[in-house]
């Protein structure tokens, strides 16, 4: 019963905040409708056990992405202006397609009630249960090596972060001039 | 009536398609990149609830590398619309439009 409360409350708040991403005149508007939509995914994350990634997702998601995004909406300033009018052809009937596609796909499975075709058969066995410890034990042992390389990506992307931040056209042309 | 994993799935695809017809829509590219964000973590959320289905903790090993992924990704792709305005003074993905083949 709680989970029905729960998911009604927060899937509507997802919804909601995913809308506002999309049809938000100000950029910081949509940055405050991901948030929210974020917070409502944590809730649902707690909600399925999944403890250790609710909390990343607050902190690393909620926290310092969002955080970026806000960041550099500052920095660039906010144009309200923005020119909507499509340039390739076929880019408005894609979406229009595409959320046609999900209804029909939608009412099929729910009107067929075959939902073993979405999810596939439930095994038996202990319920999971995403606590830190968890989380760490087989992280450290199964899944090791992807790890290793997400800690090789993060060194690259803070690494090309400070190349873009370092290059800009007119320090090159500067450096052009007082080369010869 | 009980929550099933399906409720999930579906909210989860429905957040999926509006951040994919953000991108599609919209032109700022600060909002574009927002709109990747929705999707992933539509995805996220397909993954947990399919991996309490199943009993498998791997679903949730999937969200904390996506998450990983994509924070490296906001990193860059900031940095690469920051330097874009630098250069350009416009956040616009249709001004960027002169390497026509």
């Amino acid at each position: 019963m709680t989970e029905l409360i729960l998911f009604f409350i927060f899937g509507s708040l997802a919804l909601v905040g995913g809308l506002t991403v999309v049809a938000a005149k100000n950029p910081v508007h949509s940055a405050m409708g991901l948030m929210l939509t974020l917070f409502s995914l944590a809730v649902f994350y707690v909600v399925q056990a999944a403890h250790f990634v609710a909390a990343v997702q607050v902190i690393v998601y909620a926290g310092a992405v969002m955080t970026l995004f806000l960041f550099v909406i500052m920095l660039i300033g906010v144009d309200k202006e923005e020119n909507l009018t499509e340039n390739i052809r076929f880019q408005r009937p894609l979406v229009v397609l595409l959320g046609l596609s999900v209804v029909v796909i939608g009412v099929v499975v729910a009107v067929g009630g075959r939902f073993t075709w979405v999810t596939g058969p439930a095994i038996a066995g202990p319920e999971v249960n995403g606590t830190v410890e968890a989380i760490g034990d087989d992280l450290f042992t199964v899944w090791l090596l992807p790890f290793e390389a997400t800690s090789l990506l993060l060194i690259i992307a803070a690494v090309g972060a400070l190349a873009l931040a370092f290059y800009s056209p007119r320090r090159r042309q500067r450096s052009e001039e007082d080369a010869p | 009536m009980t929550v099933t994993v399906d409720w999930y799935l579906i909210l989860a695809a429905v957040l999926f398609v509006i951040g994919a017809a953000g991108l599609l829509i919209r032109r700022n590219a600060i909002i574009m990149f927002m709109s990747i964000e929705l999707m992933l973590n539509a995805v996220n959320l397909t993954f947990v609830s399919v991996g309490r289905e199943l009993q498998n903790l791997a679903g949730q090993f999937a969200v904390f590398f996506v998450l990983v992924v994509a924070a490296a990704e906001v990193v860059i792709g900031l940095a690469i619309i920051v330097s874009i305005f630098r250069a350009r003074a416009t956040a616009s993905v249709d001004e960027l439009s002169e390497m026509k083949g």
